[in-house]
């Protein structure tokens, strides 16, 4: 495997070397098709966790023969151990726009949101203010398209594409059945493209850089960089721009304690890495994918209490639309509450994995589907830590 | 507080007088009284001509639209992994005592509300808390005790 | 113009079928058959209980089979290894959040997630019991319906039926996670919310977590005590119902067996509501009339036009909450059970020689709203309770099951008299359009003098299942007395199940339409689609019940509501004259405003 090795990158935050404004006055003298064959031939996949090539969707949105299109980005960022898009909204707001602009562009798009989640409310004032100057300068240019703020009220499961629709719609945020996709039913069944707000400034700077340079980063499956947001036990907790394609060892022999004994690669819904496979595990879509949720826990951690806070959260914050998710959560929860507690064996855990794969395969949306991940990898790993 | 009437009027011209201003209204009167009562859910049902039942059902849906009475300030502390790691139970336990509320509580003055809540964003500085729409993060026993002094005088 | 068709493969067999339809549809056309729970033909998809989940070839994920529309080359396994343990897993977690008190729950027996259960060999114990912790209380306020969130699996069918059927929404998801349910505004008792009573969730909801207020027991009582004289009506659509519920067919008509039944149930006295029905359109095609008259003549301008027929609760209940504003459109005319019922206690009564507190009318009713109707303060012109207790067609079977009656092998029995003749006319009450056809028949009749324009009395135009229908009738050649109406084009709408009651009244309220009769009835297909008949329902069951009630019309003798001797004497002997003193009294009513939300 040609993994690479921790290399730090600025990309994302660079200020100096990146004015977004002269990218979107390049981008918009270009043709769509090209415009969608350099993101193509960037090989940028979704920064939201789903890994889309970026490309592919854009393409798909374009080919759709509907006057009225729209671009989104989801800034419901609510990954436990995500924070990364808060801070590029913060430092490098005119990147996300430049981004969308280019991406509507692309498409024929004329408006385009941003769906915030509701956390990040005390950031209203400014980002307002931000995407107004934007729309400004986008007017004065003579470019058709126009940016809104939406904000979310307070539901993890918003951050899934089809839900978040739902919830700029006016409704319940559940998520809805697949096919058909945003890319032809998106926002108010229009062809719509939703990318994560770190995707649309790689957008930004795939155009102002190349594709080629672009993807001289990375693996060939994992293209580029990418931002990870490091908490738990490390004496370096933030945000950190880092070449895609390395070693779990290497990022934690730059980001541990020194006495890890875990890593949660992709949030609550990610996966658990034991120390054991430190080695032999690549971060990318080649090996364990990831929104950027990178947390590490050392040996005076129970992974219990780790498993039980995110099926707790899951529990919560599924929408409820669903049976495997809705119950299944539950289920999983109680359940290793009951093994811990020595009312149920220790041989029940079996029971409830293979009821995780169900409902990693029968959950309507994605949400359901991943809360096997933490689950299985962390029973198969650390079942002496939740056995009673 | 602003009339609901005039202020659901006020997003219908911003957002159309459709369902997608639904969020937006419910959101303003929340802002507004912080939670949404009885009447004011009647007020968007008609003002959108949807069912009273979906304006309920989509309101309970999130977390933030609150349509039980709340406090003046509305602290909702995070419990999430890396928020429990860094000691929230600590910071809990000391704003129930300075309160002297439980969670899901709110003071006899109608002051504060004291609610748990899922990740809020800020893992690598936990824990973190916060009151209405303003986060506050690697948050101490003495730091809160101030930051809840601060608001008493508020 | 031709649809696209697409080719796929299920358990390895080759299909053709169109673009746009579901890997249910196709495998249904190779009857395979796969389990639904949250899937109804009645509803849109909703894709939430994942019972139906299927294997596809390459995909990651077990698609859901009512929700994931067919493609080219696609190969399904309906039956794998993959989809048992997934679908065995989900009956198991339904079960799990779900009180399973089947011995003793109203709907042992005819629950779908029973059945899954039993098909699938489902231990109870597999994972933990979740619903003692969930503290959920039942709702038996209102007259009609009970509603036991300990029963529901959350598969909407009641949200999806009040809203898209209905038009209502008086039934929404609340809260998320662990804590979603299905509840009305505010978590409020379903008799204080706009509810109509309709029972169109019941009849779609898979278990027990909506049923009918059943009156099983105090009927049994009232049959059971000899100092009371216990009269019972059926309503015209419960003929056609019935036997469905009792191993027969959607569509066999079992009038003759009803009426048997009944009378070794214990009934003192089997009579029709299809009598009442009939004078119901005496008494309304007279108001028609007199208001149009009013109208056309007089130029009164409090007469309101048009005319809306009365007959439906649930539709009385919507247009109280919703239009208030048009209560004075609604024809006075009570529905013909609260007729009968307070005819029951008066004429019936007085005619057989009984103390009126020594009668109990029961009825037997398609519907649930009934129940709600019988209860309404206006509803005692009698002096009492002019209907005690209404049951529904399945309330009336699990009697006849009671009772232990073979009610295939039962020998047809004609009705009791008096208050038990009726016409063909009286019959098609039933179905939607039919409270329209038979007021034409008679208004015609009555202006011109000869019957309506329309081969063997079949008006065809205002039949079938079309959501809103439009007729017009033009009256010419009409007797001296009705001269005003002399070439007027009688304008006629109809309309069933209430979101298409809204597409009609909003144009109307809209001032686009011109008419001047409107019937409007609560449920698809009109009462035989009701809250209170069999289940299951679907627009193919329903044609089945609506093909029966026009054959049982055409096999009677008499098809005209004023034909109906009985009627005829009534009007001599006890109420003079339709909209006359005695009718005002007993026969018609009055509505109230209510709140809209």
């Amino acid at each position: 495997m040609d993994a690479k090795k921790l290399n730090k990158v600025d990309l994302i935050f660079d200020q100096e070397g990146c004015n977004a404004l002269e990218v979107l006055d390049k981008a918009l003298e270009c043709t769509p098709d090209d415009i969608i064959n350099d993101m193509i031939d960037s090989g940028l996949k979704g920064r939201g966790g789903a890994g889309f090539p970026t490309g592919l969707k854009w393409k798909f949105t374009r080919a759709e023969d509907d006057p009225v299109k729209y671009v989104i980005c989801n800034a419901d960022e609510g990954e436990p151990g995500t924070f990364k898009d808060r801070e590029i909204l913060d430092k490098v707001p005119a990147k996300v726009f430049t981004g969308m602009a280019i991406a509507a562009h692309a498409i024929g798009a004329k408006k385009g949101f941003i769906y915030v989640r509701a956390e990040y409310r005390f950031m209203r004032k400014t980002l307002q203010k931000q995407v107004d100057e934007f729309n400004q300068i986008l007017k004065d240019k003579g470019h058709d398209f126009h940016i809104e703020l939406r904000w979310g009220s307070g539901a993890y499961v918003c951050g899934e594409e089809s839900a978040l629709f739902e919830s700029m719609e006016g409704k319940r945020g559940e998520p809805r059945n697949k096919p058909p996709y945003p890319t032809k039913n998106g926002y108010l069944n229009k062809p719509t493209v939703i990318n994560n707000v770190e995707t649309l400034v790689y957008a930004t700077m795939i155009f102002r850089m190349g594709p080629s340079e672009f993807n001289k980063l990375g693996t060939a499956d994992s293209c580029g960089s990418k931002v990870f947001s490091v908490s738990g036990d490390t004496n370096n907790p933030g945000i950190y721009e880092l070449e895609m394609g390395l070693h779990v060892n290497d990022f934690v022999d730059e980001f541990g304690d020194g006495d890890t004994k875990a890593v949660q690669i992709g949030g609550a819904a990610g996966f658990c890495v034991p120390r054991k496979n430190f080695n032999n595990l690549v971060i990318g879509f080649e090996g364990i994918p990831t929104g950027g949720s990178m947390m590490l826990f050392n040996s005076t951690r129970s992974m219990y209490n780790v498993l039980h806070d995110y099926l707790e959260f899951f529990t919560e914050e599924s929408c409820g639309n669903c049976t495997p998710c809705r119950v299944g959560c539950q289920q999983l929860l109680k359940g290793i509450e009951a093994v811990k507690s020595g009312g149920k064996s220790p041989s029940y855990l079996d029971d409830l994995k293979s009821l995780a794969k169900t409902m990693r395969t029968s959950s309507k949306c994605g949400l359901g589907q991943s809360v096997a991940n933490p689950f299985i990898s962390i029973i198969d790993n650390f079942k002496e830590e939740i056995i009673y | 507080m602003t009339d609901v009437k005039e202020l659901i009027q006020g997003k219908i011209k911003t957002f159309g007088n459709n369902r997608t201003a639904l969020m937006p209204i419910l959101q303003a009167i929340v802002e507004d009284k912080n939670h949404l009562d009885e009447e004011d859910m009647i007020e968007v049902a008609d003002a959108l001509d949807i069912s009273t039942a979906d304006v309920y059902g989509t309101a309970t849906f999130y977390t933030f639209l609150d349509t039980i009475p709340r406090g003046k300030y509305v602290i909702r502390v995070c419990k999430t992994i890396s928020c429990h790691m860094a000691g929230k139970d600590e910071i809990f336990d000391t704003l129930k005592d300075v309160l002297k509320i439980k969670e899901g509580e709110t003071t006899p003055d109608k002051k504060f509300t004291l609610l748990i809540a899922n990740c809020m964003g800020w893992c690598h500085k936990g824990p973190v808390m916060l009151v209405n729409d303003d986060i506050y993060t690697e948050l101490t026993k003495e730091k809160v005790i101030d930051i809840i002094n601060e608001y008493q005088e508020k | 113009m031709g649809k696209f068709e697409v080719n796929l493969k299920i358990n390895d067999l080759p299909v053709t079928i169109e673009e746009g339809t579901t890997i249910l549809d196709a495998a249904q056309k190779l009857n395979f058959r796969i389990p639904t729970l949250c899937h109804h033909p009645d509803l849109c998809v909703a894709g939430n209980c994942r019972v139906c989940v299927v294997e596809q070839t390459g995909a990651k994920t077990l698609p859901a089979a009512c929700a994931t529309p067919v493609a080219e080359g696609m190969e399904i396994f309906t039956n794998s290894a993959k989809v048992r343990q997934a679908r065995k897993h989900v009956v198991e977690l339904l079960l799990s959040e779900h009180k399973s008190e089947c011995t003793s729950c109203y709907k042992n027996g005819k629950c779908e997630l029973q059945e899954l259960a039993i098909e699938y060999r489902i231990s109870e114990d597999t994972f933990l019991k979740l619903v003692e912790e969930k503290g959920y209380t039942i709702d038996d306020l209102s007259p009609a319906i009970i509603k036991d969130d300990s029963k529901c699996i959350r598969c909407q069918r009641c949200v999806r039926t009040c809203t898209q059927i209905q038009s209502i929404s008086a039934l929404a998801v609340i809260n998320k996670g662990d804590e979603q349910k299905i509840a009305t505004f505010l978590d409020k008792p379903m008799h204080s919310v706009v509810c109509t009573n309709c029972g169109q969730c019941v009849s779609h909801c898979p278990t027990g977590a909506l049923v009918e207020k059943n009156y099983i027991d105090q009927v049994w009582d009232v049959i059971n005590d000899p100092n009371l004289h216990v009269v019972v009506q059926t309503a015209p659509a419960v003929r056609i119902g019935l036997g469905e519920e009792l191993e027969l067919s959607p569509g066999d008509r079992v009038t003759g067996k009803m009426v048997a039944a009944l009378r070794r149930l214990g009934f003192n006295s089997v009579l029709d509501t299809d009598f009442s029905a009939d004078l119901t359109i005496m008494e309304e095609g007279t108001e028609l009339l007199t208001r149009l008259k009013k109208a056309l003549v007089d130029k009164d301008e409090s007469v309101k036009l048009p005319m809306t027929t009365s007959c439906s609760p649930g539709w009385i209940k919507f247009i109280e909450h919703k239009y208030p504003e048009y209560l004075d459109n609604v024809s006075t005319c009570k529905s013909p059970q609260q007729m009968f019922g307070a005819l029951a206690k008066t004429f019936y009564a007085e005619k057989k020689g009984l103390k009126a507190e020594k009668v109990v009318s029961v009825s037997i009713m398609p519907c649930t709203a009934k129940k709600y109707e019988a209860d309404r303060p206006e509803m005692r012109d009698s002096g009492y309770k002019d209907v005690d207790y209404v049951l529904t067609t399945r309330e009336l079977a699990a009697m006849v099951r009671q009772a232990g009656m073979d009610f295939s092998a039962l020998e047809n029995e004609n009705y009791d008299s008096i208050m038990g003749k009726s016409t063909g006319a009286a019959v098609i009450f039933g179905s939607t359009g039919g409270v329209m056809e038979a007021a034409l028949r008679t208004a015609y009749e009555i202006v011109t003098g000869r019957e309506v324009p329309f081969e063997n009395l079949n008006i065809m135009p205002v039949r079938g299942l079309k959501g809103v229908k439009e007729a017009k009738v033009k009256i010419e050649n009409v007797k001296p007395e009705w001269g005003f109406l002399e070439g007027v084009e009688l304008s006629c709408a109809i309309a069933h199940g209430l979101a298409n009651a809204k597409i009609l009244m909003d144009k109307v309220k809209a001032g686009e339409a011109d008419y001047h009769f409107i019937e409007i009835m609560a449920c698809p297909g009109g009462c035989l689609g009701g809250g209170g008949q069999p289940m299951p329902v679907s627009d193919k069951i329903r044609q089945k019940r609506m093909d029966a009630i026009y054959q049982e019309d055409e096999s009677l003798e008499f098809r005209k509501s004023h034909e109906n001797a009985e009627v005829q004497a009534i009007y001599k002997e006890f109420l003079g004259e339709p909209l006359g003193h005695k009718s005002h009294e007993l026969l018609h009513t009055t509505y109230k405003k209510r709140k809209k939300y």
